[in-house]
């Protein structure tokens, strides 16, 4: 028995080990090792001249329970909420008119929505800076068509960034949106209209419950980077908007307190850990996460 | 014979039949579907200048080869199909403008199309949802009609717990449930193993009687369209062949397409060559023969059927017949003996008898057959053709 279950081991795991073995060491240097870190740091302490104490300490957590802080937090859930709201509400449609065009432009639909993928999403940001500030073009043409008289302002608000959110994750809530009324079968939608149900009750009762994996990967997709993005609240929030990611950058950047930013950080992923398993529990394809 | 000749006469003449005084419940005058090819170029004529019409409580199946425009059909008359040119009545009344949910007919489909997500109950009661039935009411009709499928019992489960012939026979149900004056069923058993299937036919066939519901029926299976048909509508490439009750279809196929589709035959073509009362002298290209027909003048063209099982032969040569072959393969099928007979330009005819009735090998015989079991066709195909692809939109 013994012998049999190491010939087993050599035969099934040695190949395994052996071809997934390099990859598993780099992810282990590139992920797993500074998670550990940032782990072992967020119970770190400062001294006065900016040394780490490695000693254990709760101290950073407790200081996360700052009022400030904890009106951030709710801050970003909301800038987060609102986003993939949006998200959804415009996604939707337009995911279904690209995957159930006829069209033979239906490529280059899908193609629209990717493109942005690929340009540096600061850079676009930027983009929207010029557009909608206070002599931005937007503002601009305005006062040239003698709408206004002074400019709006349209910049440092949470609307703007919420903007820039829904604009740098629209892609995310597409894609996974657009494969699951790609897969939906016509059929299911020809029956539902044969059995005298109007367009309304068949996108009520069939389209859209059978489309709610992709909601809900959407969803996710939008709402974890939502809660990390702080260039967007930082280039059109202008401090008016911050989110968790705004912390936590500061702490490492300027406060140059890295033992608190490790913990928010800490923070931040068991968030995003929580959604994912609420994703999982409520019958969500992993896949479908690209994760 | 006579009652051929006597329906020939009817059609030809356009004289009422006995069926055109009952209800049409459905009705297709000049309907044509043509497809634009995707890249735009070209056109893919789908469905020529059909006119068919369907009576109340007929079992009418749409028979033909794949990809000949039964489904096509069929989804024009549910709603999903626009016609290019021509209308469609749902008892008397034209549906062009109505949408699919606005229509008195509901669909079996193919591939059952349950909804997935639903449990066997609301699959069956969307429709009457849908006309926002009451709740106890639906909850009694769904039971009844699933105690009617033999599927009690089988309320919750999801169309994933099931095997074929049930989700068959849920969507059957859920059709059925709305009441439609019109089921269509798109080669409903398709699917199912041949035992089953065969089971499903009865079934089908049963609760059709039983509700008295008009259906139209697709399937490319022409056993099964014998078996289950009040009648038999034979389409080939887009063309409406003939239309028929099964034992007329058998015993007097009008097109070539129709006598050689409906069952195995060995088809003779020839011209007529002369005609004395109701004898008509038939040349063919390895020959000639002499059979009992009417209405064929000299010269026409002409294209006798016989089938394997009524084809004989004799060493010697036969009064009335000049058509001599060398037998060239014997094979048993079961207990069938399959024999093909090479004729002088090379037509291979088939000849089936039962085990045991061997043919001389490599023998010449000379082959016959009893005046009624010859079937005449007129040679249609090229009119019926001509006529369709005549039509102007
Ligand atoms: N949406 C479409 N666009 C273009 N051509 C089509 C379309 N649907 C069907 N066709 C073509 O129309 C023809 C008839 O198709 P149809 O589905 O009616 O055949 P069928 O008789 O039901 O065949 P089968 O027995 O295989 O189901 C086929 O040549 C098919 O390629
Ligand atoms: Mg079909």
């Amino acid at each position: 028995m013994e012998k049999h279950s190491r010939h087993q081991f050599r035969s099934n795991t040695l190949p395994a080990l052996g071809t997934v073995g390099p990859v598993g060491i780099v992810l282990l240097g590139l992920v797993a090792v500074p998670l550990i870190y940032v782990g072992v740091m967020s119970f770190c302490s400062l001294d006065q001249y900016g040394n780490y104490i490695y000693q254990f300490t709760f101290d950073n957590y407790k200081n996360l329970l700052n009022p400030s802080y904890i009106q951030i937090y709710v801050q970003s859930l909301l800038i987060a909420l609102a986003t993939t709201i949006i998200c959804i509400v415009l996604g939707y449609p337009f995911a279904y008119l690209i995957a159930r065009t006829e069209s033979k432009r239906k490529n280059l639909l899908y193609m629209l929505v990717i493109i942005p993928f690929w340009t540096n999403s600061l850079i676009r940001i930027y983009g929207w800076r010029t557009f909608l500030g206070d002599t931005g073009w937007l503002n601009s043409l305005l006062r040239g068509f003698g709408i206004i008289d002074a400019p709006i302002e349209f910049m440092y608000t949470r609307g703007a960034t919420i903007l820039g959110m829904v604009y740098c994750l629209f892609p995310f809530m597409i894609l996974p949106l657009y494969s699951a009324i790609e897969k939906l079968d016509k059929n299911l939608l020809e029956a539902s209209a044969d059995l005298g149900a109007k367009g309304r009750k068949t996108l009520l009762n069939i389209t859209i419950p059978l489309t709610k994996g992709g909601i809900f990967s959407g969803s996710i997709m939008v709402f974890i980077p939502c809660l990390g993005y702080f260039f967007v609240s930082d280039i059109l929030g202008g401090g008016n908007s911050d989110v968790i990611g705004n912390l936590i950058q500061r702490q490492f950047q300027k406060a140059n307190n890295w033992p608190l930013g490790a913990a928010i950080s800490i923070i931040l992923i068991l968030i995003t850990l929580v959604l994912v398993k609420a994703y999982q529990k409520a019958g969500g394809d992993m896949d479908s996460l690209g994760v | 014979m006579k009652r051929a000749k006597k329906r020939f006469e009817a059609n030809k003449l356009g004289v009422m039949s006995v069926e055109e005084t009952r209800k049409k419940m459905v009705e297709m005058i000049g309907v044509n579907k043509i497809y634009a090819d995707h890249d735009g170029h070209g056109s893919n004529h789908v469905v020529k200048d059909l006119n068919l019409s369907v009576y109340e409580g007929e079992f009418l199946t749409l028979l033909g080869s794949s990809g000949c425009g039964k489904t096509t059909t069929l989804r024009m008359v549910a709603g999903f199909e626009e016609a290019t040119s021509g209308t469609i009545h749902v008892e008397g009344e034209s549906v062009g403008s109505k949408e699919p949910f606005e229509r008195d007919v509901n669909t079996v489909f193919q591939s059952y199309a349950l909804f997935p997500h639903m449990t066997v109950h609301d699959n069956v009661a969307y429709g009457l949802k849908m006309k926002k039935v009451k709740k106890p009411e639906i909850k009694k009709r769904v039971e009844e009609m699933l105690e009617l499928v033999q599927l009690g019992g089988f309320e919750k489960r999801y169309p994933s717990q099931l095997s074929g012939g049930q989700k068959q026979r849920v969507a059957i149900a859920r059709a059925l449930i709305n009441q439609p004056k019109v089921l269509l069923l798109d080669e409903p058993l398709g699917a199912l193993d041949l035992k089953l299937r065969k089971q499903m036919q009865i079934e089908l066939k049963r609760l059709q009687k039983k509700l008295n519901i008009t259906f139209i029926y697709v399937t490319h299976d022409q056993e099964e369209a014998l078996i289950m048909s009040d009648r038999i509508a034979i389409m080939d490439s887009g063309v409406l062949q003939q239309v028929g009750d099964p034992t007329d279809i058998y015993e007097n196929p009008k097109t070539k397409f129709v006598a050689t589709f409906i069952g195995e035959t060995n088809l003779f073509e020839g011209s007529v060559a002369e005609v004395s009362g109701d004898a008509i002298g038939i040349t063919v290209e390895s020959g000639g023969f002499t059979v009992k027909g009417a209405n064929f003048a000299a010269g026409e063209l002409i294209t006798v059927s016989v089938q394997p099982e009524k084809m004989l032969y004799s060493a010697t040569p036969v009064p009335g017949f000049a058509l001599q072959g060398l037998v060239k393969d014997q094979v048993y099928v079961g207990s069938i003996l399959k024999t093909i007979v090479v004729l002088s330009d090379g037509q291979e005819v088939k000849i089936e008898r039962l085990a045991g009735q061997e043919l001389p090998k490599n023998g010449l015989v000379y082959l016959f057959w009893n005046d009624a079991d010859a079937k005449l066709i007129r040679d249609m195909d090229s009119v019926v053709y001509e006529a369709a692809e005549n039509v102007t939109l």
